[in-house]
Protein backbone atom coordinates (compact mmCIF):
# COMPACT_ATOMS: atom_id res chain seq x y z
CA UNK A 1 0.00 0.00 0.00
CA UNK A 2 1.68 3.23 -1.18
CA UNK A 3 0.82 6.73 -0.06
CA UNK A 4 2.01 10.02 -1.45
CA UNK A 5 2.35 12.31 1.56
CA UNK A 6 2.39 16.10 1.55
CA UNK A 7 3.39 18.36 4.45
CA UNK A 8 3.38 22.17 4.22
CA UNK A 9 2.26 23.36 7.65
CA UNK A 10 5.11 25.80 8.28
CA UNK A 11 8.35 26.58 6.46
CA UNK A 12 9.21 23.14 5.07
CA UNK A 13 7.76 21.92 1.80
CA UNK A 14 7.97 18.16 2.06
CA UNK A 15 6.67 15.26 -0.02
CA UNK A 16 7.35 11.57 0.26
CA UNK A 17 6.26 8.10 -0.76
CA UNK A 18 5.68 5.67 2.11
CA UNK A 19 4.91 1.97 1.96
CA UNK A 20 2.60 0.38 4.54
CA UNK A 21 3.13 3.17 7.05
CA UNK A 22 6.68 2.13 7.92
CA UNK A 23 8.95 2.04 4.88
CA UNK A 24 10.17 5.33 3.44
CA UNK A 25 10.71 5.14 -0.30
CA UNK A 26 11.37 8.88 -0.39
CA UNK A 27 11.12 11.85 1.96
CA UNK A 28 12.10 15.10 0.25
CA UNK A 29 12.33 18.12 2.56
CA UNK A 30 12.82 21.59 1.12
CA UNK A 31 13.51 24.00 3.93
CA UNK A 32 12.96 27.75 3.57
CA UNK A 33 14.86 28.51 6.74
CA UNK A 34 17.47 30.69 5.03
CA UNK A 35 14.75 32.87 3.53
CA UNK A 36 13.01 33.46 6.87
CA UNK A 37 16.15 33.96 8.94
CA UNK A 38 16.54 37.61 7.86
CA UNK A 39 13.07 38.30 9.27
CA UNK A 40 13.91 36.65 12.60
CA UNK A 41 11.17 34.06 12.26
CA UNK A 42 8.80 32.46 9.80
CA UNK A 43 6.80 35.00 7.76
CA UNK A 44 3.52 33.26 6.86
CA UNK A 45 2.94 35.08 3.55
CA UNK A 46 6.45 34.33 2.33
CA UNK A 47 6.21 30.71 3.46
CA UNK A 48 2.98 30.30 1.49
CA UNK A 49 4.53 31.85 -1.61
CA UNK A 50 7.52 29.52 -1.47
CA UNK A 51 5.27 26.48 -1.05
CA UNK A 52 3.38 27.27 -4.28
CA UNK A 53 6.60 27.78 -6.20
CA UNK A 54 8.12 24.47 -5.21
CA UNK A 55 5.41 21.98 -4.31
CA UNK A 56 5.02 20.25 -7.68
CA UNK A 57 8.78 20.00 -8.10
CA UNK A 58 9.07 18.40 -4.66
CA UNK A 59 6.22 15.98 -5.44
CA UNK A 60 8.01 14.91 -8.63
CA UNK A 61 11.30 14.51 -6.79
CA UNK A 62 9.56 12.30 -4.23
CA UNK A 63 8.08 10.11 -6.97
CA UNK A 64 11.39 9.91 -8.83
CA UNK A 65 13.39 8.96 -5.77
CA UNK A 66 10.82 6.29 -4.88
CA UNK A 67 10.96 5.12 -8.52
CA UNK A 68 7.17 5.19 -8.84
CA UNK A 69 4.63 7.19 -10.82
CA UNK A 70 1.31 8.78 -9.87
CA UNK A 71 -0.54 5.64 -10.96
CA UNK A 72 1.25 3.51 -8.37
CA UNK A 73 -0.13 5.61 -5.50
CA UNK A 74 -3.05 4.13 -3.51
CA UNK A 75 -4.04 7.19 -1.49
CA UNK A 76 -2.90 10.71 -0.60
CA UNK A 77 -1.94 11.76 2.93
CA UNK A 78 -1.85 15.47 3.71
CA UNK A 79 -1.43 17.66 6.77
CA UNK A 80 -4.77 19.23 7.68
CA UNK A 81 -3.44 21.20 10.67
CA UNK A 82 -2.30 22.61 12.96
CA UNK A 83 -0.09 25.12 11.20
CA UNK A 84 -0.07 28.35 9.20
CA UNK A 85 -3.34 28.61 7.32
CA UNK A 86 -1.89 29.90 4.03
CA UNK A 87 0.88 27.32 4.09
CA UNK A 88 -1.47 24.43 4.86
CA UNK A 89 -3.79 25.49 2.02
CA UNK A 90 -1.08 24.96 -0.60
CA UNK A 91 -0.43 21.36 0.45
CA UNK A 92 -4.12 20.63 0.81
CA UNK A 93 -4.94 22.10 -2.63
CA UNK A 94 -2.31 19.91 -4.28
CA UNK A 95 -3.49 16.87 -2.33
CA UNK A 96 -7.16 17.31 -3.25
CA UNK A 97 -6.30 17.94 -6.88
CA UNK A 98 -4.17 14.80 -7.12
CA UNK A 99 -6.63 12.62 -5.17
CA UNK A 100 -9.53 13.70 -7.38
CA UNK A 101 -7.49 13.53 -10.59
CA UNK A 102 -6.34 9.98 -9.84
CA UNK A 103 -9.67 9.04 -8.25
CA UNK A 104 -8.02 7.75 -5.06
CA UNK A 105 -8.81 8.45 -1.39
CA UNK A 106 -7.65 11.57 0.45
CA UNK A 107 -6.57 11.29 4.09
CA UNK A 108 -6.25 14.47 6.16
CA UNK A 109 -3.68 14.04 8.93
CA UNK A 110 -3.17 15.82 12.23
CA UNK A 111 0.40 17.10 12.10
CA UNK A 112 0.97 16.20 15.75
CA UNK A 113 -0.07 12.61 15.18
CA UNK A 114 2.48 12.67 12.36
CA UNK A 115 5.23 13.50 14.85
CA UNK A 116 4.23 10.49 16.97
CA UNK A 117 4.25 8.23 13.91
CA UNK A 118 7.75 9.35 12.88
CA UNK A 119 8.80 6.81 15.49
CA UNK A 120 7.12 3.94 13.60
CA UNK A 121 9.35 4.77 10.67
CA UNK A 122 12.51 4.99 12.75
CA UNK A 123 11.83 1.88 14.88
CA UNK A 124 10.34 -0.82 12.67
CA UNK A 125 9.32 -3.02 15.63
CA UNK A 126 7.87 -0.29 17.84
CA UNK A 127 4.24 -1.04 18.67
CA UNK A 128 1.77 0.59 21.05
CA UNK A 129 1.10 0.79 23.92
CA UNK A 130 3.60 3.41 25.10
CA UNK A 131 3.79 6.79 26.76
CA UNK A 132 4.64 9.58 24.32
CA UNK A 133 6.08 13.01 25.04
CA UNK A 134 5.47 15.39 22.13
CA UNK A 135 7.63 18.50 22.26
CA UNK A 136 8.00 21.03 19.46
CA UNK A 137 8.01 24.74 18.71
CA UNK A 138 4.23 24.86 18.88
CA UNK A 139 3.21 21.96 21.09
CA UNK A 140 3.86 20.13 24.32
CA UNK A 141 1.74 17.05 25.02
CA UNK A 142 2.09 14.06 27.29
CA UNK A 143 -0.10 11.23 26.03
CA UNK A 144 -0.71 7.52 26.31
CA UNK A 145 -0.72 5.70 22.98
CA UNK A 146 -2.96 2.67 23.61
CA UNK A 147 -3.05 1.60 19.99
CA UNK A 148 -2.45 3.01 16.49
CA UNK A 149 -4.86 5.95 16.23
CA UNK A 150 -5.95 5.55 19.84
CA UNK A 151 -4.63 8.14 22.26
CA UNK A 152 -5.40 9.51 25.71
CA UNK A 153 -4.25 12.99 26.64
CA UNK A 154 -2.74 13.38 30.12
CA UNK A 155 -0.84 16.65 30.00
CA UNK A 156 -0.35 19.72 27.84
CA UNK A 157 1.21 23.12 28.20
CA UNK A 158 -0.89 25.83 29.77
CA UNK A 159 1.07 28.62 28.09
CA UNK A 160 4.22 28.45 25.94
CA UNK A 161 5.27 25.26 24.20
CA UNK A 162 8.67 23.93 25.27
CA UNK A 163 10.20 24.65 21.87
CA UNK A 164 8.75 28.15 21.92
CA UNK A 165 10.48 28.81 25.25
CA UNK A 166 13.75 27.62 23.70
CA UNK A 167 13.34 29.97 20.72
CA UNK A 168 12.40 32.99 22.85
CA UNK A 169 15.24 32.48 25.31
CA UNK A 170 17.65 31.99 22.41
CA UNK A 171 16.52 35.25 20.87
CA UNK A 172 17.07 37.08 24.16
CA UNK A 173 20.56 35.58 24.29
CA UNK A 174 21.26 36.93 20.80
CA UNK A 175 21.42 33.49 19.16
CA UNK A 176 20.33 33.04 15.55
CA UNK A 177 16.89 31.73 14.58
CA UNK A 178 15.79 29.00 15.24
CA UNK A 179 17.47 28.96 18.62
CA UNK A 180 16.72 25.50 20.02
CA UNK A 181 19.75 23.68 18.60
CA UNK A 182 22.08 26.54 19.63
CA UNK A 183 20.87 26.36 23.24
CA UNK A 184 21.38 22.59 23.19
CA UNK A 185 24.98 22.88 22.03
CA UNK A 186 25.80 25.79 24.38
CA UNK A 187 24.22 23.89 27.28
CA UNK A 188 26.51 20.93 26.73
CA UNK A 189 29.48 23.22 27.45
CA UNK A 190 27.93 24.96 30.46
CA UNK A 191 27.44 24.29 34.17
CA UNK A 192 23.80 23.43 34.73
CA UNK A 193 24.03 24.02 38.49
CA UNK A 194 25.46 27.53 38.25
CA UNK A 195 22.16 29.34 37.76
CA UNK A 196 18.96 28.01 39.30
CA UNK A 197 15.79 28.61 37.30
CA UNK A 198 12.25 27.61 38.42
CA UNK A 199 10.76 24.21 37.60
CA UNK A 200 7.04 24.90 37.24
CA UNK A 201 4.59 22.17 38.30
CA UNK A 202 7.47 19.75 38.92
CA UNK A 203 6.04 18.33 42.14
CA UNK A 204 2.46 19.09 41.24
CA UNK A 205 0.02 16.20 40.69
CA UNK A 206 -0.90 17.56 37.25
CA UNK A 207 0.70 16.29 34.07
CA UNK A 208 0.34 19.75 32.55
CA UNK A 209 3.32 21.98 31.79
CA UNK A 210 4.02 25.69 31.99
CA UNK A 211 7.11 27.33 30.53
CA UNK A 212 6.28 31.01 30.37
CA UNK A 213 7.39 31.69 33.98
CA UNK A 214 10.69 29.97 33.30
CA UNK A 215 11.17 32.02 30.13
CA UNK A 216 10.50 35.23 32.09
CA UNK A 217 12.96 34.15 34.81
CA UNK A 218 15.70 33.73 32.19
CA UNK A 219 14.91 37.09 30.58
CA UNK A 220 14.97 38.75 34.02
CA UNK A 221 18.29 37.13 34.81
CA UNK A 222 19.80 38.38 31.53
CA UNK A 223 18.48 41.93 32.03
CA UNK A 224 19.56 42.02 35.69
CA UNK A 225 23.07 40.82 34.90
CA UNK A 226 23.36 43.37 32.10
CA UNK A 227 22.24 46.22 34.37
CA UNK A 228 24.63 45.21 37.13
CA UNK A 229 27.39 44.97 34.55
CA UNK A 230 28.04 41.34 35.39
CA UNK A 231 29.56 39.01 32.86
CA UNK A 232 26.97 36.67 31.32
CA UNK A 233 28.24 33.18 30.66
CA UNK A 234 25.86 32.10 27.89
CA UNK A 235 26.87 28.45 28.30
CA UNK A 236 25.78 28.46 31.95
CA UNK A 237 22.52 30.29 31.21
CA UNK A 238 21.72 27.80 28.44
CA UNK A 239 22.61 24.84 30.66
CA UNK A 240 20.56 26.12 33.61
CA UNK A 241 17.56 26.93 31.42
CA UNK A 242 17.65 23.68 29.48
CA UNK A 243 17.97 21.64 32.65
CA UNK A 244 14.92 23.37 34.15
CA UNK A 245 12.87 22.41 31.07
CA UNK A 246 14.19 18.85 30.89
CA UNK A 247 13.69 18.09 34.60
CA UNK A 248 9.96 18.72 34.24
CA UNK A 249 9.58 16.92 30.90
CA UNK A 250 11.48 13.84 32.02
CA UNK A 251 9.99 13.60 35.51
CA UNK A 252 6.41 13.74 34.23
CA UNK A 253 7.03 11.26 31.43
CA UNK A 254 8.41 8.68 33.85
CA UNK A 255 5.70 9.34 36.41
CA UNK A 256 3.02 8.68 33.79
CA UNK A 257 4.70 5.51 32.55
CA UNK A 258 4.87 4.26 36.15
CA UNK A 259 1.20 5.11 36.76
CA UNK A 260 0.08 3.31 33.58
CA UNK A 261 2.57 0.47 33.83
CA UNK A 262 4.07 1.22 30.42
CA UNK A 263 7.59 -0.04 29.63
CA UNK A 264 8.30 2.35 26.75
CA UNK A 265 8.60 6.12 26.49
CA UNK A 266 8.62 7.64 23.01
CA UNK A 267 9.75 11.21 22.30
CA UNK A 268 8.31 13.07 19.30
CA UNK A 269 8.50 16.55 17.74
CA UNK A 270 11.26 18.99 16.92
CA UNK A 271 12.63 19.13 20.47
CA UNK A 272 13.08 15.32 20.35
CA UNK A 273 16.30 16.18 18.53
CA UNK A 274 17.62 17.85 21.71
CA UNK A 275 20.70 15.90 22.86
CA UNK A 276 20.27 16.87 26.49
CA UNK A 277 16.72 15.51 26.51
CA UNK A 278 17.73 12.24 24.85
CA UNK A 279 20.61 11.63 27.23
CA UNK A 280 18.58 12.38 30.33
CA UNK A 281 15.73 10.14 29.18
CA UNK A 282 18.10 7.30 28.37
CA UNK A 283 19.93 7.50 31.69
CA UNK A 284 16.64 7.38 33.60
CA UNK A 285 15.37 4.68 31.25
CA UNK A 286 18.24 2.34 32.03
CA UNK A 287 17.76 2.90 35.77
CA UNK A 288 14.01 2.26 35.60
CA UNK A 289 14.11 -0.47 32.95
CA UNK A 290 12.07 1.57 30.49
CA UNK A 291 12.83 1.58 26.75
CA UNK A 292 13.42 5.05 25.28
CA UNK A 293 12.64 5.73 21.62
CA UNK A 294 13.04 8.83 19.49
CA UNK A 295 13.41 9.56 15.76
CA UNK A 296 16.66 10.48 14.04
CA UNK A 297 17.06 14.28 13.68
CA UNK A 298 15.75 14.33 10.09
CA UNK A 299 12.52 12.65 11.19
CA UNK A 300 12.17 15.02 14.17
CA UNK A 301 11.76 18.01 11.91
CA UNK A 302 8.58 18.53 9.90
CA UNK A 303 8.61 15.97 7.11
CA UNK A 304 6.17 14.20 4.81
CA UNK A 305 7.16 10.65 5.75
CA UNK A 306 5.66 11.01 9.21
CA UNK A 307 2.43 12.32 7.65
CA UNK A 308 2.43 9.29 5.35
CA UNK A 309 2.82 6.95 8.31
CA UNK A 310 -0.02 8.60 10.23
CA UNK A 311 -2.07 8.65 7.02
CA UNK A 312 -1.59 4.90 6.62
CA UNK A 313 -2.87 4.08 10.11
CA UNK A 314 -5.83 6.42 9.58
CA UNK A 315 -6.54 4.84 6.23
CA UNK A 316 -6.51 1.23 7.42
CA UNK A 317 -8.80 2.31 10.26
CA UNK A 318 -11.28 3.62 7.70
CA UNK A 319 -10.63 7.32 8.26
CA UNK A 320 -10.61 9.02 4.86
CA UNK A 321 -11.54 12.64 4.10
CA UNK A 322 -13.97 14.30 1.70
CA UNK A 323 -12.81 16.64 -1.08
CA UNK A 324 -14.23 19.63 0.81
CA UNK A 325 -11.83 18.96 3.69
CA UNK A 326 -11.10 22.17 5.62
CA UNK A 327 -7.66 23.20 6.79
CA UNK A 328 -7.57 23.49 10.58
CA UNK A 329 -4.82 25.96 11.54
CA UNK A 330 -5.67 25.59 15.24
CA UNK A 331 -6.36 21.87 15.21
CA UNK A 332 -5.41 20.54 18.62
CA UNK A 333 -4.56 17.02 19.57
CA UNK A 334 -7.13 15.02 21.51
CA UNK A 335 -9.54 17.54 22.91
CA UNK B 1 -9.48 20.67 -27.52
CA UNK B 2 -11.06 20.65 -24.04
CA UNK B 3 -9.99 23.38 -21.66
CA UNK B 4 -10.68 23.57 -17.92
CA UNK B 5 -10.59 27.19 -16.73
CA UNK B 6 -10.68 28.20 -13.10
CA UNK B 7 -10.48 31.42 -11.13
CA UNK B 8 -10.25 31.99 -7.38
CA UNK B 9 -8.74 35.47 -7.44
CA UNK B 10 -11.81 37.12 -5.90
CA UNK B 11 -14.66 35.92 -3.66
CA UNK B 12 -16.10 34.12 -6.68
CA UNK B 13 -15.22 30.45 -7.07
CA UNK B 14 -15.66 29.64 -10.74
CA UNK B 15 -14.76 26.85 -13.15
CA UNK B 16 -15.74 26.06 -16.71
CA UNK B 17 -15.03 23.52 -19.40
CA UNK B 18 -14.84 24.69 -22.98
CA UNK B 19 -14.31 22.69 -26.14
CA UNK B 20 -12.58 25.23 -28.37
CA UNK B 21 -15.14 28.03 -28.67
CA UNK B 22 -18.04 26.07 -27.21
CA UNK B 23 -18.89 26.36 -23.54
CA UNK B 24 -19.81 22.88 -22.25
CA UNK B 25 -20.53 23.98 -18.71
CA UNK B 26 -19.70 26.49 -16.02
CA UNK B 27 -20.23 26.57 -12.26
CA UNK B 28 -19.78 29.74 -10.24
CA UNK B 29 -20.50 30.64 -6.64
CA UNK B 30 -20.24 34.17 -5.35
CA UNK B 31 -20.15 33.22 -1.69
CA UNK B 32 -17.83 34.31 1.05
CA UNK B 33 -16.65 30.74 1.59
CA UNK B 34 -13.28 29.13 1.36
CA UNK B 35 -12.09 28.37 -2.16
CA UNK B 36 -10.25 25.42 -0.69
CA UNK B 37 -13.52 23.79 0.37
CA UNK B 38 -15.52 24.77 -2.70
CA UNK B 39 -13.18 24.43 -5.67
CA UNK B 40 -12.39 20.75 -6.18
CA UNK B 41 -15.92 19.51 -5.28
CA UNK B 42 -17.28 22.10 -7.73
CA UNK B 43 -14.96 20.90 -10.51
CA UNK B 44 -15.92 17.30 -9.73
CA UNK B 45 -19.59 18.14 -9.90
CA UNK B 46 -19.13 19.91 -13.24
CA UNK B 47 -17.17 16.95 -14.63
CA UNK B 48 -19.74 14.44 -13.34
CA UNK B 49 -22.60 16.38 -14.93
CA UNK B 50 -20.77 16.47 -18.24
CA UNK B 51 -19.76 12.80 -17.89
CA UNK B 52 -16.14 13.86 -18.28
CA UNK B 53 -13.02 12.97 -16.33
CA UNK B 54 -9.96 15.02 -15.57
CA UNK B 55 -7.89 12.94 -17.96
CA UNK B 56 -10.17 14.08 -20.82
CA UNK B 57 -8.88 17.65 -20.45
CA UNK B 58 -6.28 18.85 -22.96
CA UNK B 59 -5.38 22.14 -21.34
CA UNK B 60 -5.64 23.73 -17.90
CA UNK B 61 -6.09 27.49 -17.60
CA UNK B 62 -5.96 29.42 -14.34
CA UNK B 63 -6.00 33.04 -13.25
CA UNK B 64 -2.60 33.85 -11.80
CA UNK B 65 -3.43 37.27 -10.43
CA UNK B 66 -3.61 39.84 -9.17
CA UNK B 67 -6.19 39.21 -6.47
CA UNK B 68 -6.54 37.56 -3.09
CA UNK B 69 -3.11 36.10 -2.28
CA UNK B 70 -4.59 33.02 -0.65
CA UNK B 71 -7.22 32.58 -3.37
CA UNK B 72 -4.57 32.75 -6.09
CA UNK B 73 -2.47 30.10 -4.40
CA UNK B 74 -5.42 27.71 -4.12
CA UNK B 75 -6.34 28.11 -7.80
CA UNK B 76 -2.79 27.95 -9.12
CA UNK B 77 -1.83 24.94 -6.98
CA UNK B 78 -5.00 23.09 -7.95
CA UNK B 79 -4.51 23.71 -11.68
CA UNK B 80 -0.77 22.94 -11.58
CA UNK B 81 -1.43 19.65 -9.83
CA UNK B 82 -4.03 18.57 -12.41
CA UNK B 83 -1.57 19.41 -15.19
CA UNK B 84 1.20 17.62 -13.32
CA UNK B 85 -0.77 14.41 -12.72
CA UNK B 86 -1.71 14.09 -16.40
CA UNK B 87 1.39 15.80 -17.80
CA UNK B 88 -0.79 18.22 -19.78
CA UNK B 89 -0.18 21.86 -20.73
CA UNK B 90 -1.15 24.67 -18.38
CA UNK B 91 -1.54 28.38 -19.02
CA UNK B 92 -1.72 31.20 -16.50
CA UNK B 93 -3.84 34.19 -17.46
CA UNK B 94 -4.22 37.64 -15.94
CA UNK B 95 -7.22 37.88 -13.63
CA UNK B 96 -7.65 41.49 -14.79
CA UNK B 97 -7.98 40.36 -18.41
CA UNK B 98 -10.48 37.76 -17.21
CA UNK B 99 -12.60 40.58 -15.78
CA UNK B 100 -12.10 42.77 -18.87
CA UNK B 101 -13.30 39.87 -21.02
CA UNK B 102 -16.82 40.45 -19.63
CA UNK B 103 -17.02 43.76 -21.52
CA UNK B 104 -17.53 43.99 -25.28
CA UNK B 105 -16.83 47.58 -26.23
CA UNK B 106 -14.54 49.89 -28.19
CA UNK B 107 -14.12 52.09 -25.13
CA UNK B 108 -11.31 51.66 -22.66
CA UNK B 109 -12.02 48.80 -20.24
CA UNK B 110 -10.93 49.23 -16.64
CA UNK B 111 -11.19 46.14 -14.42
CA UNK B 112 -10.70 47.00 -10.75
CA UNK B 113 -10.13 44.74 -7.76
CA UNK B 114 -10.11 46.14 -4.25
CA UNK B 115 -6.58 45.94 -2.83
CA UNK B 116 -7.61 47.74 0.40
CA UNK B 117 -6.31 50.98 1.91
CA UNK B 118 -7.57 53.08 -1.04
CA UNK B 119 -5.71 50.92 -3.51
CA UNK B 120 -6.92 48.82 -6.40
CA UNK B 121 -5.42 46.17 -8.61
CA UNK B 122 -6.18 47.56 -12.02
CA UNK B 123 -5.18 47.97 -15.63
CA UNK B 124 -6.59 49.87 -18.61
CA UNK B 125 -7.23 47.86 -21.76
CA UNK B 126 -8.50 48.40 -25.28
CA UNK B 127 -9.90 45.47 -27.21
CA UNK B 128 -7.95 44.74 -30.38
CA UNK B 129 -9.39 41.78 -32.29
CA UNK B 130 -9.02 38.88 -29.85
CA UNK B 131 -6.47 40.45 -27.54
CA UNK B 132 -6.26 43.23 -25.00
CA UNK B 133 -3.87 46.11 -25.60
CA UNK B 134 -2.52 47.52 -22.33
CA UNK B 135 -2.99 51.29 -22.04
CA UNK B 136 -2.01 51.03 -18.37
CA UNK B 137 -0.07 47.98 -17.23
CA UNK B 138 -1.52 45.86 -14.38
CA UNK B 139 -0.55 47.45 -11.07
CA UNK B 140 -1.60 48.04 -7.48
CA UNK B 141 -2.19 51.80 -7.35
CA UNK B 142 -4.18 54.32 -5.37
CA UNK B 143 -7.67 54.99 -6.66
CA UNK B 144 -6.88 58.72 -7.07
CA UNK B 145 -3.87 57.83 -9.18
CA UNK B 146 -6.06 55.73 -11.47
CA UNK B 147 -8.63 58.53 -11.69
CA UNK B 148 -5.92 60.96 -12.70
CA UNK B 149 -4.60 58.56 -15.33
CA UNK B 150 -8.07 58.11 -16.83
CA UNK B 151 -8.75 61.86 -16.84
CA UNK B 152 -5.44 62.59 -18.59
CA UNK B 153 -5.38 59.73 -21.10
CA UNK B 154 -8.84 58.39 -21.87
CA UNK B 155 -11.98 59.80 -23.51
CA UNK B 156 -14.43 57.30 -22.13
CA UNK B 157 -14.18 54.06 -20.21
CA UNK B 158 -16.22 51.18 -18.79
CA UNK B 159 -15.34 50.11 -15.26
CA UNK B 160 -16.01 46.71 -13.72
CA UNK B 161 -14.91 44.46 -10.86
CA UNK B 162 -15.59 44.69 -7.11
CA UNK B 163 -13.07 47.53 -6.82
CA UNK B 164 -15.14 49.97 -8.85
CA UNK B 165 -18.09 49.43 -6.51
CA UNK B 166 -16.04 50.10 -3.38
CA UNK B 167 -14.90 53.49 -4.73
CA UNK B 168 -18.02 54.28 -6.77
CA UNK B 169 -18.80 57.62 -5.06
CA UNK B 170 -15.28 58.97 -5.38
CA UNK B 171 -15.05 57.92 -9.02
CA UNK B 172 -18.45 59.40 -9.86
CA UNK B 173 -17.67 62.75 -8.28
CA UNK B 174 -14.25 62.99 -9.97
CA UNK B 175 -14.80 61.61 -13.49
CA UNK B 176 -18.50 60.60 -13.53
CA UNK B 177 -19.14 62.18 -16.92
CA UNK B 178 -16.57 60.12 -18.82
CA UNK B 179 -17.08 56.64 -17.37
CA UNK B 180 -19.82 54.09 -17.00
CA UNK B 181 -20.14 51.19 -14.58
CA UNK B 182 -20.80 47.69 -15.89
CA UNK B 183 -24.01 45.94 -14.85
CA UNK B 184 -23.66 43.98 -11.61
CA UNK B 185 -23.26 40.48 -13.06
CA UNK B 186 -20.35 41.65 -15.24
CA UNK B 187 -18.30 42.54 -12.16
CA UNK B 188 -17.54 38.89 -11.49
CA UNK B 189 -14.87 36.62 -12.95
CA UNK B 190 -15.92 33.63 -15.05
CA UNK B 191 -14.25 30.30 -15.57
CA UNK B 192 -15.26 30.48 -19.23
CA UNK B 193 -13.25 33.69 -19.69
CA UNK B 194 -10.23 31.97 -18.16
CA UNK B 195 -10.66 29.00 -20.49
CA UNK B 196 -11.05 31.24 -23.55
CA UNK B 197 -8.10 33.51 -22.75
CA UNK B 198 -6.04 30.48 -21.75
CA UNK B 199 -6.64 28.74 -25.06
CA UNK B 200 -5.77 31.89 -27.05
CA UNK B 201 -2.58 32.33 -25.05
CA UNK B 202 -1.68 28.66 -25.46
CA UNK B 203 -2.11 28.83 -29.24
CA UNK B 204 0.04 31.97 -29.36
CA UNK B 205 2.78 31.20 -26.85
CA UNK B 206 2.51 27.53 -25.86
CA UNK B 207 2.37 26.06 -22.39
CA UNK B 208 3.66 27.43 -19.13
CA UNK B 209 5.62 25.07 -16.87
CA UNK B 210 3.48 23.24 -14.30
CA UNK B 211 6.44 23.02 -11.97
CA UNK B 212 7.27 26.71 -11.83
CA UNK B 213 4.02 28.54 -12.64
CA UNK B 214 3.31 30.87 -9.70
CA UNK B 215 0.81 33.59 -8.85
CA UNK B 216 1.49 37.11 -10.07
CA UNK B 217 0.72 38.97 -6.84
CA UNK B 218 1.80 42.44 -8.06
CA UNK B 219 2.69 43.21 -4.44
CA UNK B 220 5.49 42.10 -2.16
CA UNK B 221 4.51 40.65 1.19
CA UNK B 222 4.17 43.14 4.08
CA UNK B 223 7.37 41.79 5.65
CA UNK B 224 9.38 42.40 2.46
CA UNK B 225 7.95 45.91 2.09
CA UNK B 226 8.91 46.70 5.68
CA UNK B 227 12.41 45.37 5.11
CA UNK B 228 12.81 47.56 2.00
CA UNK B 229 11.60 50.61 3.95
CA UNK B 230 14.18 50.00 6.65
CA UNK B 231 16.99 50.11 4.11
ZN1 LIG C 1 5.94 19.89 13.57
Amino acid sequence: MLTLAIESSCDETSCGVIKDGREVLSNIISSQIDIHRRFGGVVPEIASRKHVESINLIIQEALDEAKVGFNDIDFISVTQGPGLVGALLVGLSAAKSIAYGLNIPLVGVNHIEGHVCANYIEHKDLKPPFVCLIVSGGHTYLIDVEDYNSYTLYGRTRDDAAGEAFDKVARAMGLPYPGGPFIDSLASKGNKEKIEFPRVFLDDKTYDFSFSGLKTAVLNYLNGAKQRGEEIVLEDVAAGFQQAVLDVLVEKSFRLSRELGRDKIVIAGGVAANKGLREMMETRGIKNNIGIFYPSPRLCTDNAAMIGSAGYYNYINGKTSPLDLKVMPNLSFLD
Amino acid sequence: MKVLGLDTSTLMTTCAIMDEDKLLGEFSLNLDMSHSEALVPMIKSLMDNLKLEMKDMDLFAVSTGPGSFTGLRIGVTTAKSFAHVFDKPIVGVSSLEVLANNILSDKAIVPMMDARRDRVFTAVYKREEDRFREILKPDAIEVMELIKFLRDNIDSAILNGDGCLVYKDTINSEIGEMISFAPGELNLSRGSSVARLGLLKYIRYGSDDYYTLAPDYLRDSQAERNLKLQR
